[in-house]
């Protein structure tokens, strides 16, 4: 059993011609809470679709478990993705189904304990994200902090190794996502799980991660630990922890110069 | 000048067709993978057997009042035009056979498949479409359940299960609709147009043949509503066009059929 539950080996993706990722290296040890965080677009959640082999890499690999994820057949890939959970970014849930049922689902469908059995374990998860007395409700009745509750019970319904977390913070309010952030550290140490996390929620990432990668113009640009991170001078790092407008990354989109574009288009409509 | 110009537009059309050409064979490439692995992934649909019967209530049941009113004024109608002309040739009582004949080879299967199409199809290819949406499927996908078992072939079945029963239905409630026209309305002798019917409808030539009509309309339509779900793009526009797309497809698919089929059916 290697020590690192995933790793990611000089790994490129791209689509329509543009390469998304330029040979990132990234290892995720067993037990850890690990983040991957950049700017919007830059491909962190493609790189947990890869990880779960939604997709596959133009070159290099991604190992789970020892196994290389692009190699496996179909039947190699479920049963690697039975080791996962995952945490959507708006949940998922299946609209058609109470949160019961919701929790319930991979339990019917993977296993084949029987109902009183199932019963009790979804109600432990249930409990365990605070949503027990909610199984009888439909996910239509349900706020965005607590659809995101059940879809966690869900995702750590068969006791996952790897809990991909897909920006599990976004557009929630203050007590949701501290709710969620807490959820995400106790359940990782209760399960002896690894947890991966892709955010741009910054202090809450900060909080829970064991260890942060960076990612920007499809390359890891910086790792360590959140406190590393938040003392860093890199000009990246420092304007996304610090949330500066301009910076590396600057405010405005390229584009031509901004007066020759506003005389061109009123001269275009004099004529 | 002129006449590089036209070139030019020439080309730029040429292109265009062939990118339209390109993209239709790749749809129905597609269209007959899904239609392979919902076959090839139906097991599950008849070992947990309650997962079709879920999809049947949703797409056969609830279509029930389309189909049952629709049925009763097209026997109607029918029996209306079709007396009008049968009295002029001082054959009436044939009325009866007219009626049934019409719905059990033609307007039975045919009519169904449309109505099918545009109550049920537009829900399964929307359902689908919102599902993908919403990385329900994805969901189903990270947690190693095959979507194509759990999502797909159930209401694949449903539909081929449904169709010939909403046709069978359809053609029974149109026969009613016509005896109530032709018998109670018009005057037209009860015997005749029952025995008449008995006598000039045949089994195999006119029932069997409406019903293996409706199964192939069941699996074009089923699969095309499946199949546009599963491709629409993941938005709300998407989606909206990919509904659209199911009813088009279907009703010319259908019409289409209907006819190759009918004429093999009196060739052999």
């Amino acid at each position: 059993m290697t020590s690192n539950i995933v790793e990611i080996d000089n790994l490129s993706f791209g689509y329509k011609g543009r390469l998304l990722h330029k040979g990132i290296n990234m290892v995720f040890p067993r037990g850890k809470v690990i983040a991957i965080m950049g700017g919007s677009g830059s491909g962190k959640t493609t790189l947990l679709r890869l990880i779960g082999g939604q997709i596959k890499p133009s070159h290099g690999e991604v190992r789970v478990d020892g196994d290389v994820v692009h190699k496996q057949d179909r039947e190699g890939i479920y049963t690697l993705r039975r080791k996962m959970g995952m945490l959507f970014q708006h949940g998922a849930l299946f609209t058609d189904l109470s949160v019961f049922d919701n929790v319930a689902f991979p339990m019917r469908e993977l296993t084949d304990l029987p109902e009183a059995m199932i019963r009790d374990l979804v109600l432990m998860k249930l409990n365990a994200v605070g949503l027990r007395g909610a199984h009888q409700f439909m996910p239509a009745e349900l706020s965005g902090g607590m659809a995101r509750r059940v879809a966690l019970a869900r995702a750590i319904a068969l006791d996952p190794a790897i809990i991909m977390y897909d920006e599990p913070f976004a557009g929630l309010d203050p007590i949701s996502m501290g709710v969620i952030c807490a959820l995400i550290r106790s359940l990782n140490d209760a399960l002896g799980a690894t947890s991966i996390i892709v955010s741009h929620d910054v202090k809450e990432t900060f909080l829970i991660a064991d260890y942060v990668y960076f990612v920007a113009n499809g390359e890891v640009a910086a790792e360590g630990t959140p406190d590393d991170l938040m003392q860093s001078k890199l000009p990246f790092v420092h304007q996304f922890v610090h949330g500066d407008k301009d910076g590396p990354v600057p405010f405005h989109y390229p584009a031509a110069d901004y007066r020759s574009e506003l005389l061109q288009a009123s001269s275009g409509q004099k004529g | 000048m002129i006449k590089s110009k036209l070139m030019l537009s020439m080309l730029r059309h040429l292109r265009g067709m062939g990118h339209r050409m390109i993209e239709r064979t790749w749809r129905l490439g597609a269209g007959a993978r899904l239609f392979f692995l919902a076959i090839v992934y139906s097991g599950e649909s008849f070992k947990r057997f309650h997962l079709t019967l879920r999809e049947i209530y949703f797409t056969g049941v609830m279509s029930l009042l389309i189909i049952i009113v629709s049925a009763f004024f097209v026997g109607m109608v029918l029996a209306l035009q079709g007396y009008n002309t049968l009295q002029k040739y001082g054959s009436s009582e044939a009325i009866g056979v007219l009626v049934a004949l019409a719905l059990v080879r033609e307007l039975g299967p045919v009519v169904t498949a449309l109505l099918f199409a545009g109550r049920a199809g537009t829900a399964i290819t929307a359902e689908i479409g919102l599902m993908k949406t919403t990385e329900q499927l994805s969901a189903m996908e990270m947690m190693a359940v095959n979507p194509i078992a759990r999502v797909v072939a159930p209401r694949f079945w449903a539909g081929v299960i449904s169709m010939p029963i909403l046709a069978s239905i359809f053609s029974m409630v149109g026969i009613l609709g016509g005896y109530l026209v032709a018998v109670p309305l018009i005057g037209v002798d009860d015997g005749a147009f029952w025995s008449q019917m008995q006598a000039n409808v045949d089994f195999s030539a006119d029932i069997v043949n409406g019903v293996i009509k409706s199964l192939v309309f069941g699996v074009v339509c089923t699969m095309i509503a499946l199949f546009e779900g599963f491709d629409a793009p993941p938005t709300a526009e998407g989606v909206s066009r990919a509904t659209t797309r199911t009813v088009v497809i279907s009703s010319l698919t259908v019409l289409g059929l209907d006819f190759i089929l009918t004429s093999f059916m009196l060739v052999v």
